[in-house]
């Protein structure tokens, strides 16, 4: 399995190279460094002189992927590409083209994200599978139909509106907790309430839907018949015998986004103020700030393929019929 | 030469809007002749549910439709012999709503007020100043008194639905009449409809296109003397606007699927049956779009195509063309970003299928391997193509609105339910509230991803063989 | 036995929620200990993008550092029109001017005969630095911190992590030490090119310094330390520890002006030093982010990502709030405070919020000290009396809050670009098009409709207060406006209409094509707030039957566009560095044009005559005869009209009822050490204010309680049938 898992990772460099390829050319077809350098040197009075320069400080001042002014390898290495995109790949991502270091940033921001996005996560889980199973349980009965529809619904409604309506409701009418903002320390959970819960509140519809089949899928199966025909009480089944078994499928398929939970939400960081890795993208697109982009950009692949590695792996451990090879 | 009094304007999202409906038809066709395809589409047809939301999602098809013929519209004044056309594109529902699209207020007005929402300073005549809510110039212009109000929208509501069931119940009985066996007693065939006998559900199919008669005919007719969704900051009609919203929302609901789903079969079911170094590389693309998070992918090209609109404005002469651009720009990325999935999955299945006896066979004989891929494995992998198709349809729709909201969906001049929820957010700090944006923008939203939810369902449940048993 | 147990337990925590609500507000997004402290609170909107005064240029970054940075002079708070005073100067110097060779003039020599004027800048003694690591020393009198390996650096994240601190007074050596910075190579400072111009000796040091620095650097990117007191630049001296001189080109009375913003605060060499030490800005520590300043407060805690706070500096010196002001300021209060020792605040916290609804709530929900009044939330803060002005709305009075409204040094404005052949060029036709546009755009609805009359139209460039602009009759633009009963009234839209025939455009129609003149509007005005906007403005076109083709594009394509003048009409606005009409007029000055000069005339307007007088003016002082000049320029420039002149933002901003001594002032950006706050009061009415509505969760629990009977109906049914 070690093996495996060492293949697996460098398999990701070439997709890693693909990734920044990718988002650098996109990017330098929209920035040319001229616009960067006017962005950041800011709207009044800039001079061409100061422009170039700027450029030279920056490195932008070199061809995109091919310098065919230079000799052998530096035709390639002399470029704005090799340039920046080798030291990604050590985690070095540099300084923002505002000056700040990015790593410093990111580690820094990268909890408040966390304090959102795992118990999402987590109390996510919980609260859908109870309802799942809750619907299970009562399966055929009108609660499970009404149940299903309700999902149904709940999952038609943009997740925009269950900010809107639980910022409304929640906080400028009954005051309950601030409107957005965020503190270090244990000061920081009356702001995390609200957005837990729209989070939270949001995915019930899809996700008590999905793992809802998944029990059924369970409930049905021989051995379950067998254990309910032992005279096992209902409830005893359910959580002894089904929940084991539906946890499958629901594990296999959540692990893949838990790497994912440290670049945060964007809508959720962005509604709610909390200075998270979301907001600091969206910030990072809105001023151009192309050093924070391939940064995210990267680190959200590096994230993401540790999430199929993670997959592959918890499929060896939950059912040992699967290897890996 | 003689005028047209309008130039017809095909613009590329018509165009593929036709080319969709062309693939729909043949769809159907074939569908048709082919018994095995026939049943699961009998098993959607059974369920009640499906058919009422089905009723629902035509009626938005056909509102979008209206919106997708377009024309330039004869420049009034014009010498006829050498015609003017306006630069302005209009649709089929523009010309239709054209009591709507004109009549624009100075500003914000409540549903059905009579009054402006914000208060003026009104001059008198004797030089008098004061502050208050000034008239509407035509919500409810028809009234002398504000105290007329209330009644006059119930007697107009009434009149809209009286008629609404006078509609109604001549396509009920046309429908009995043309639904009655053979000597059948008409009592009987009208007693088989409520208690819902039959094969299709035409008693929901019935009840939903009832209570869809009256609410559009009320609509329409209420609308012609109020604003019956409010007006918006700049006095648009918000009713006209959430009509206009239907077809950008079809349009990235259905063109994203289009444009990806050739891509997504054909490179899934090559990997899946090649294998080897072509596997190799349709994993290796899929892998890498799929790991760079798609807002950020999804942003970057839309900010690549504004540089080339900028950098080549001669060819987008009007707004219309400008916005329906990068609507199917939008289209076009969102498929790139959603087409790994499916690809995926095609490819699992391939895996299956080519170690098939039959295939195996077809293959001994020698066939080649297009025609292996087009006519055995192509068919097989069809279910799961049209579920992703339907179960897609909804999401798309949602994910127009996240992504005005980080300011990289449809274009800003066009009306859809994204840039409606943006703009309305804002205007949620108003005292007393301004909350018909939102409530317009929620309520057609909501009816349409459900009816699609509610009916995808059905497919699914249809289609997918793990669910068929 | 359960039952009776549980009902029991759920009552409790029902009245323990209630009582709990009565006690204290849940929405109070501040530690509950901060509830009576004399701390300020505010928002910021964007992460602002330097501290370092050499670099910044923008309002959201004076907000802080004008309380840091003490520039020689500053304005006076109260009075008005805007005035300079001495801040750490003794007094505001007059100029000696000099001839070519050297030989002192005149105070009267006409401008064109000065070859250089030298400005005499005296330091009051005694003015002390706030405490800071790079100042701290041992006790042989060595610098603690300026030598630093990474190892020292381990444990520190903040400047706040350095346990020791010192301070140093205040040098007329650290003005000098500034004045040279916006030379530095790295620092790319925005003024350059202007200073350029005038300060004697600049550009060659720029150049030294270029040289110097890449000697000394050897390609690393940071870590270097330019020791720029080694360099002498020729037109800045030190004189004595107090004193400095600074030497210009000609006559530019403008300077003074400059010399109240950050650009030339000083900065000590140690801070310099300190910060170029290897290793800090990999840790952020630079001076972009710490500011180390003389002034009223000091920043505490740098979170660009969440939160900036300022503190009381503890070495400020003595300075005493104003005694005099305008003859309304002694009734309104603001002249209560006369002559005590300022700043008043102790505290200051600025907290990232960059919706606007949250930050209008927060501030009505009395968590936010201040506000800048948003257009959604208009008519519920403000209400126009009978004469047009405005005051708070009913519902604001309640609450005690205040309304401060002030007209800003800033204009708006739509432009042509002269160098397109339809909408532009020095002829007839173009002029008569371009008022009948100025006509149609009714800019007074746009006020009310987007703006809700937060502002004035503009009937020329320059905003009111600025030298030279009119009031009434004499002020208004006579190619748009008509003067009706004592007040201005837009032209009708048929004297438009006759213009456009005129022009050769009968109806809207160009005669070449016989189609509609079509004109692209060029704007950066993307995002779907922003639709009504152009929704708006398509309307005004059509007015005339005219095709406006919105081209709307991210700001870099938007400026592109205007750098190489491939627009037609577009958006554009200026705020005023300084309160002098050059600061206006130089937007429309030809040589000043954005195709080929790179300047900031983005009209591209260049008008000989307007030109010359431009030069004549922009050096005078302010005598009658400059505002005649002014009168003709101005005149000139409506008659082309080469913008449509948009409007003059008014600023207003909302106070509640325990903040004291506002007065906006749209020159000062020191303003906060001129505030004061009763705390008592703000802390009652915050627990007044936002009582918390606990009922509706409850119900809704309860709700859920019921609605889960059914449920355990069906369970206990199937158990038994399990049973069975």
């Amino acid at each position: 399995m070690i093996g495996y898992i060492i293949r697996r990772l460098l398999y990701a460099i070439p997709i890693l190279i693909g990734v920044n390829l990718l988002t650098f050319t996109l990017f330098f077809f929209v920035n040319s460094p001229d616009d960067m350098a006017r962005i950041h040197l800011g709207g009044k009075r800039v001079t061409p002189e100061a422009i170039v320069k700027w450029k030279d400080d920056h490195g932008y001042n070199k061809p995109l992927l091919y310098n065919s002014g230079r000799p052998g390898t530096g035709k390639i290495t002399d470029t704005i590409f090799y340039r920046y995109s080798v030291r990604l790949f050590v985690f070095d991502f540099g300084s923002s083209d505002q000056g700040r270091d990015i790593r410093n940033d990111i580690s820094q921001r990268m909890w408040p994200s966390l304090a959102i996005a795992l118990p999402v996560f987590l109390v996510g889980i919980l609260v859908h599978i109870t309802f799942a199973m809750l619907l299970a349980f009562f399966r055929g009965s009108y609660l499970d139909t009404s149940g299903v529809v309700l999902c149904v619904i709940m999952m038609s409604i943009s997740s925009l509106f269950y900010v809107i309506g639980g910022q409304y409701l929640i906080s400028m009418l009954l005051r309950l907790v601030p409107i957005s903002g965020y503190d270090l320390g244990f000061e920081a959970v009356k702001f995390l309430i609200l957005p837990i819960i729209v989070g939270v509140v949001g995915g019930i519809g899809a996700s008590t839907r999905l793992y809802r089949t998944f029990f059924l899928e369970e409930i049905n199966k021989d051995y379950v018949r067998t254990a309910r025909a032992k005279g096992l009480s209902e409830l005893r089944v359910l959580f002894r015998h089904v929940l084991k078994n539906a946890m499958i499928p629901i594990l296999t398929g959540v692990v893949v986004v838990i790497p994912l939970l440290f670049t945060g939400s964007l809508i959720l960081e962005s509604f709610f103020a909390i200075p998270g890795l979301g907001s600091y993208t969206i910030d990072a697109i809105h001023s151009q700030d192309f050093a924070i982009v391939r940064a995210m950009v990267f680190l959200g692949s590096v994230l993401y393929i540790t999430g199929l590695i993670l997959t592959d792996i918890t499929y060896t451990l939950v059912d040992p019929r699967v290897r890996l090879e | 030469m003689n005028s047209m009094p309008f130039q017809p304007e095909i613009l590329w999202t018509d165009f593929l809007i036709f080319v969709l409906i062309g693939s729909f038809l043949v769809f159907i066709v074939y569908t048709l002749r082919h018994e095995h395809l026939r049943v699961p589409w009998r098993q959607v047809a059974r369920r009640p549910m499906a058919m009422a939301s089905m009723v629902i999602l035509l009626a938005y098809v056909a509102v979008g439709l209206m919106d997708s013929i377009h024309f330039r519209p004869l420049q009034e004044g014009q010498n006829p012999e050498a015609p003017v056309y306006s630069n302005e594109v209009l649709s089929l529902l523009d010309k239709a709503a054209m009591p709507l699209r004109a009549r624009t207020e100075k500003t914000y007005s409540a549903p059905f007020a009579m009054q402006a929402y914000s208060k003026e300073t009104v001059e008198y005549p004797d030089g008098g100043h004061a502050r208050e809510n000034p008239r509407l110039l035509y919500g409810g212009a028809h009234l002398q008194d504000p105290s007329e109000r209330a009644a006059d929208i119930v007697r107009r509501a009434g009149t809209a639905t009286l008629a609404a069931l006078g509609l109604w119940s001549l396509l009920v009985v046309g429908f009995l009449l043309s639904w009655r066996q053979s000597h059948e007693p008409l009592m009987q065939t009208v007693r088989r409809l409520v208690r819902g006998k039959g094969e299709f559900p035409w008693r929901a199919v019935l009840i939903t296109s009832g209570i869809l008669i009256i609410l559009v005919l009320n609509a329409v007719y209420l609308s012609l003397y109020y604003h019956i969704f409010g007006t918006d900051q700049v006095g648009q009609d918000v009713f006209y606007k959430s009509l206009k919203s239907i077809r950008t929302g079809l349009v990235i609901g259905t063109l994203t699927t289009l444009v990806m789903l050739p891509f997504a079969a054909l490179f899934g079911i090559m990997a899946g049956y090649f294998r080897g170094w072509v596997d190799d590389v349709i994993q290796y693309v899929y892998t890498t779009l799929s790991s760079i998070p798609s807002v950020l992918l999804i942003a970057a090209a839309i900010l690549t195509l504004q540089a080339y609109i900028a950098t080549h404005p001669e060819s987008f002469t009007s707004a219309t063309e400008r916005a329906d651009i990068r609507l199917l720009f939008l289209c076009l990325i969102l498929g790139v970003t959603s087409w790994t999935s499916l690809c995926r999955l095609l490819r699992g299945e391939t895996l299956k299928l080519r170690e098939v006896d039959y295939i195996q066979a077809a293959r001994a004989l020698g066939a080649s391997h297009l025609s292996v891929m087009a006519r055995h494995i192509l068919p097989n992998v069809m279910h799961i193509i049209l579920i992703a198709v339907v179960l897609d349809f909804s999401g798309l729709v949602l994910a127009e609105a996240v992504l005005s909201y980080v300011g990289v969906g449809v274009d800003p001049t066009m009306d859809s339910w994204g840039n409606m929820i943006v703009s309305a957010r804002l205007e949620m700090a108003r005292e007393p509230l301004v909350w018909w944006s939102l409530a317009a923008a929620f309520v057609f939203m909501f009816s349409l991803v459900l009816a699609a939810n509610l009916f995808s369902d059905a497919v699914r449940d249809a289609f997918d063989p793990r669910l068929r048993k | 036995m359960k039952r009776p147990g549980a009902t029991r337990y759920a009552l409790l925590a029902i009245s323990l929620i209630f009582s709990a609500g009565a006690a204290a507000s849940w929405n109070n997004p501040y530690p509950a200990a901060e509830a009576k402290s004399n701390i300020l609170y505010s928002a910021f909107r964007e992460r602002p993008k330097t501290f370092d005064p050499a670099r910044a240029y923008s309002s959201n970054e004076y907000l802080f550092i004008a309380q840091i940075y003490e520039p020689p002079f500053q304005y006076h708070y109260l009075k008005r029109p805007y005035a300079l005073t001495p801040l750490t100067a003794v007094s505001v110097p007059t100029p000696v001017y000099f001839d070519k060779h050297g030989r002192r003039l005149p105070h009267n020599t006409p401008a064109a005969a000065i070859a250089y004027s030298v400005y005499e800048i005296h330091i009051r003694p005694g003015i002390y630095y706030q405490p800071h690591p790079a100042f701290a020393r041992d006790a042989d009198g060595r610098y603690l911190y300026h030598a630093l390996s990474t190892h020292d650096l381990a444990g520190i994240y903040a400047i706040g992590d350095f346990p020791r601190t010192g301070t140093r007074e205040l040098a007329a050596a650290d003005y000098v030490y500034q004045i040279k910075r916006l030379a530095h190579p790295k620092l790319h400072s925005p003024i350059l090119s202007v200073m350029n111009e005038y300060i004697v000796g600049l550009r060659d040091y720029a150049d030294t310094l270029k040289k110097e620095y890449e000697k000394i650097a050897g390609g690393r990117d940071t870590g270097v330390f330019l020791n720029l007191a080694k360099f002498p630049l020729a037109g800045v001296e030190e004189v004595d520890r107090y004193t400095y001189r600074v030497k210009l080109h000609g006559k530019y009375p403008q300077l003074l002006y400059w010399m109240a913003m950050p650009f030339f605060a000083p900065m000590p060499p140690e801070a310099d030093r300190f910060f170029s030490q290897p290793g800090m800005a990999e840790k952020n520590l630079t001076l972009d982010w710490f500011p180390v300043g003389s002034g009223a407060y000091m920043l505490t805690v740098n979170n660009p990502n969440r939160q900036m706070v300022l503190e009381r500096n503890p070495n400020y010196h003595e300075e005493l709030y104003p005694a005099e002001g305008e003859p309304e300021d002694g009734a309104a209060g603001l002249l209560d405070d006369a002559g005590k020792p300022m700043p008043f605040i102790d505290k200051v916290v600025f907290s990232l919020d960059k919706e606007s609804i949250p930050r209008w709530n927060k501030f009505l929900q009395g968590y936010y000290d201040r506000s800048a009044v948003l257009t959604e939330g208009f008519d519920q803060a403000i209400r126009f009396t009978g004469e047009g002005d405005t005051e708070v709305s009913d519902t604001m009075k309640q609450k005690g809050i205040n309304l401060r409204t002030s007209v800003a040094a800033s204009t708006y404005y739509l432009g042509f670009n002269m160098l397109d052949p339809v909408v532009g060029g020095n002829t007839e036709r173009g002029r008569k098009l371009r008022q009948a546009i100025s006509i149609a755009i009714d800019f007074e609805e746009q006020i009310s409709i987007f703006e809700n009359g937060r502002g004035i139209a503009a009937q020329g460039p320059l905003a009111p207060g600025i030298f030279g602009y009119r009031e009434g009759q004499a002020g208004i633009n006579p190619y748009v406006y008509d003067w009706v009963d004592g007040k201005p009234r837009r032209k009708p839209l048929e004297y438009a209409r006759q213009l456009l025939v005129e022009a050769g455009y009968r109806g809207g129609v160009d005669p070449a094509s016989g189609k509609p003149l079509s004109i692209n509007y060029e704007t950066p005005a993307i995002g779907p707030e922003r639709k009504a906007q152009l929704d708006w403005m398509l309307k005004q076109f059509s007015k005339l039957g005219i095709q406006l083709v919105v081209r709307a594009t991210d700001y870099n394509r938007f400026q592109e566009k205007i750098r190489k003048g491939d627009a037609q009409i577009y958006d554009w606005g200026w705020n005023a560095d300084y309160p002098d009409p050059e600061n206006f007029l130089f937007l429309l000055y030809g040589p000043n044009k954005k195709v080929g000069h790179d300047g900031e005339n983005a009209s591209n307007y260049d008008n000989p005559e307007f030109n010359r007088l431009f030069e004549r003016m922009k050096n005078m002082e302010n005598t009658p005869e400059r505002a005649e000049i002014i009168h003709r320029m101005l005149e000139i420039a409506r008659r082309d009209s080469p913008w449509i002149w948009g409007m003059h933002p008014k600023n207003f901003l909302l106070e509640h009822s325990w903040m004291y001594n506002a007065k906006l002032n749209q020159m000062a950006n020191n303003t906060l050490k001129y505030s004061r706050l009763d705390p008592d009061k703000r802390a009652e009415r915050r627990v007044a204010w936002n009582r918390p509505v606990v009922w509706p969760i409850v119900a809704v629990l309860g709700v859920l309680v019921v609605g889960a009977v059914p449920a355990v109906v069906t369970y206990r049914r199937r158990e038994r049938e399990g049973a069975v």
